[in-house]
C-alpha cells in the first residue's frame, strides 16, 4: 500500500516533468525518420525501420532511466522533501521500492508507446511482425529494470552528476562484457583474473540485445527468454537490496 | 504512571558528531543533550541559529542517527514505526513536491498512514479549512508563497490526528499575521489534548505559547523548566523611576540606590536594580519634596536569559581556547 502510493506519486512526478515528453517526441521522431532513410536504401528496408526503431526506443528509454533515475533519491534529499516521507511510519526500503516501481512504470507505459510508433511504421510498409519482435520488446524492458535500478543505487550515495556518470560508464561496459572475457583470455595472469571477475559482477546487458534475432527473423526459444528474464531480476534485487542496505545507513542532513 | 506526566518524549544524553570535510573533521552538533516532554504540554525548544536544533529534531524523527545517547518517542526508541504513526512533523522551511495540488499532496501523505476513501477526503477538507486554504486546494504547489507552503505543510503535518505534534521553526519567514495564525493553530492543538513541542529563535513567541522550554547553545543545554520559573530565577526585575524636580543634594543620594542615573534639565531617570530599592528611593523623592513621574518595572523576558546565556557560552568558548 505504502510502496504503490510512493510509487503512483512518482509517476506522477514522471508524467508532470516535461524532459520525459522531449524525450518521447524524439523517439517518435526518430522512428518515423526511417521512412525517410528508407527510399535512401536499397532493398533491406524491413532491416532499417526495425533496426532504427528497436535502437531509438532501447537509446531513449535508457536516457529517461538514467537521468530520471539519478534523480529519484538525490533530488528527494536535496529538495528535503524526504523529511516528510521518512517521518512517517514508512520504512526506508519501501520509499526505495516504491521510487523504484514508480519510474519502472513509467518507463514500461513509455515503451509502450514508442512500441506503437514503430508497430504503426511497420504496419504501414507491409512489413512482416514476428513474435521475436514482441521478445525483443519484453528483454528492452528487462534492460531498462537493470539500468533503473543501477541509477537507484548510485544515487543513494551520490550526487546527481556523479550517478549519471556511473551509471552511463556501467550502461556503457554492460554491453562490453563478453569483450572483457575476451580480452581478459588474451592477457592471461592478473589481468585475467580481474577482467574476468569483472565480466562476472558487472551485469551482463548484451543478452538482453535481441535486435539481431528481430532483423535476421530468428526467433528465441522461450526457454532461453526465461532464463535471460530470470538472470535481469535477480541482478535487479540483488541491486535493490544493496541499495536499501547503504540507504537504511544514511543520514539526511 | 500517572497520566498528567507521561512522558511523550525522552532525551537521555544525546549527541551527534558530524564528519565534514574531506578530511572529516568531527564536529559536535549536539552534545550530551537530555530533556523530556510530557504529554499536553507546548514545549518550547530555543537557541539560536546553528545551536543543533534541528538535528536533534532529526534525531527524533528518525532522520538521523545519534552518535550516543538514546532518545524515545512513546516510550519506543526512535523510528519505531508504531511511533511515528501517532506523530506528525512539520520541517524546518519545507519544500513539497510542487507538481502536486494541496489536495492531491494531502491525499499522498493520507495514503502513507493508510488512511483511505471517504474519510480521507472529509480529513483533507477538515484540514484545508483549519489552515485556511480551502481557496487553494487545486492550486498546485508550485505557485505557493512561503507562507501557503507553512499552512499546507501544518495540515500535512495534522493529517493523521497525530498525538505529537513536532513542528522545526514553524513561524520564521512568516509575516505577523502569519506567525499569529501558527500560535493560535498551537494553542489549539493543546486545546485539542495535543502534545507540542516546536523549535525557534524568536524568544517572543515561546514565551507567549510554552509551558516549558528548553534552551540549547552550541548542541548544549543551557537552560531548562517552567517559563515563569526561568524568567523570575534566571533574570533580575529591573525599575524605571523618572522623577522631576529632585536637588542635587536628593541627586547625590539616589545614586548609590540606582544602576544608572541619567539627568535632562530637571528631570532624572534612575534605574533600580529591583524592587527592594523602590521604598528606600521614594523616601528620598519625599524628603526632597520631588515629584514622581512614573515607576516602571521592567518585565524580564526570555530574551534576557537567552542573551545572558550566550554571553556566559561565549566566555566559556574563550576560556576553553
Amino acid at each position: 500500500m505504502k510502496v504503490l502510493s510512493i510509487a503512483f506519486n512518482t509517476f506522477r512526478e514522471n508524467l508532470r516533468d516535461k524532459l520525459l515528453y522531449n524525450l518521447l517526441i524524439f523517439a517518435l521522431l526518430m522512428i518515423g525518420s526511417s521512412l525517410i532513410l528508407m527510399r535512401l536504401t536499397l532493398g533491406e528496408f524491413h532491416r532499417l525501420i526495425l533496426d532504427i526503431g528497436l535502437g531509438s526506443i532501447n537509446f531513449f528509454g535508457v536516457l529517461i532511466a538514467i537521468f530520471v533515475g539519478i534523480g529519484l533519491v538525490s533530488k528527494e534529499i536535496e529538495k528535503k522533501t524526504i523529511y516528510t516521507i521518512i517521518s512517517k511510519p514508512v520504512a526506508r526500503f519501501q520509499f526505495l521500492l516504491g521510487k523504484y516501481v514508480g519510474l519502472s512504470l513509467t518507463l514500461l507505459i513509455n515503451t509502450a508507446i514508442m512500441a506503437c510508433g514503430l508497430l504503426a511504421v511497420l504496419y504501414m510498409q507491409d512489413v512482416p511482425i514476428h513474435a521475436v519482435l514482441f521478445k525483443a520488446l519484453i528483454m528492452i524492458v528487462v534492460e531498462f529494470m537493470v539500468i533503473t535500478a543501477v541509477a537507484l543505487l548510485f544515487s543513494t550515495f551520490s550526487s546527481a552528476t556523479f550517478s549519471a556518470i556511473f551509471t552511463l560508464a556501467l550502461y556503457v561496459i554492460g554491453h562490453l562484457t563478453p569483450d572483457l572475457k575476451a580480452f581478459g583470455e588474451k592477457m592471461g595472469g592478473l589481468g585475467k583474473t580481474i577482467l574476468e571477475g569483472m565480466y562476472y559482477v558487472l551485469p551482463n546487458l548484451d543478452r538482453f540485445n535481441l535486435k539481431g534475432h528481430v532483423t535476421h527473423q530468428l526467433d528465441v526459444p522461450t526457454g532461453d527468454l526465461l532464463v535471460i528474464g530470470a538472470y535481469g531480476l535477480a541482478y535487479t534485487a540483488f541491486l535493490l537490496t544493496l541499495a536499501s542496505v547503504i540507504f537504511q545507513r544514511r543520514d539526511f542532513r | 504512571m500517572n497520566i498528567d506526566s507521561e512522558q511523550i518524549i525522552t532525551v537521555h544524553h544525546l549527541s551527534k558528531i558530524f564528519k565534514v570535510g574531506f578530511w572529516g573533521r568531527r564536529v559536535t552538533a549536539v552534545d550530551e543533550l537530555s530533556l523530556d516532554v510530557q504529554r499536553g504540554e507546548i514545549y518550547g525548544f530555543l537557541g539560536p541559529n546553528g545551536a543543533g536544533k534541528t538535528t536533534t529534531i532529526k534525531m527524533l524523527m528518525g532522520l538521523i542517527y545519534p552518535s550516543q545517547g538514546t532518545a524515545h518517542l512513546f516510550g519506543q526508541p526512535v523510528g519505531d514505526r508504531a511511533a511515528k504513526a501517532k506523530v506528525g512533523f512539520l520541517p524546518e522551511s519545507p519544500y513539497f513536491y510542487d507538481y502536486l495540488t494541496s489536495r492531491e499532496f494531502l491525499r499522498f501523505y493520507g495514503h502513507l498512514f493508510g488512511l483511505l476513501g471517504s474519510m480521507l477526503e472529509k480529513r483533507i477538507d477538515e484540514l484545508l479549512e483549519l489552515v485556511g486554504m480551502v481557496h487553494a486546494r487545486d492550486l498546485q504547489l508550485r505557485k505557493f508563497s512561503k507562507g501557503m507552503l507553512q499552512r499546507v505543510g501544518i495540515a500535512q503535518a495534522l493529517i493523521n490526528d497525530p498525538e505529537l505534534v513536532i513542528l522545526d521553526e514553524p513561524m520564521s519567514g512568516l509575516d505577523p499575521i502569519g506567525r499569529k495564525e501558527v500560535r493560535d493553530l498551537i494553542v489549539r492543538l493543546k486545546e485539542s489534548g495535543k502534545t507540542v513541542m516546536f523549535s525557534s529563535h524568536i524568544l517572543h513567541d515561546a514565551e507567549l505559547l510554552c509551558d516549558r522550554v528548553a534552551m540549547i547553545m552550541k548542541g548544549k543545554l543551557v537552560a531548562c523548566g517552567l517559563v515563569s520559573e526561568l524568567i523570575d530565577h534566571g533574570t533580575t526585575q529591573e525599575v524605571e523611576m523618572v522623577v522631576d524636580r529632585l536637588s542635587p543634594e536628593g541627586i547625590e543620594a539616589l545614586r548609590p540606590l540606582a544602576m544608572k542615573t541619567v539627568l535632562h534639565g530637571e528631570r532624572v531617570m534612575a534605574i533600580l536594580a529591583s524592587q527592594r530599592q523602590v521604598d528606600d528611593a521614594l523616601e528620598i523623592l519625599r524628603a526632597n519634596k520631588a515629584k514622581l513621574v512614573s515607576l516602571i518595572p521592567h518585565k524580564a523576558s526570555l530574551e534576557d536569559l537567552f542573551i545572558r546565556k550566550a554571553k556566559g557560552v561565549q566566555q566559556v568558548v574563550e576560556v576553553h581556547a
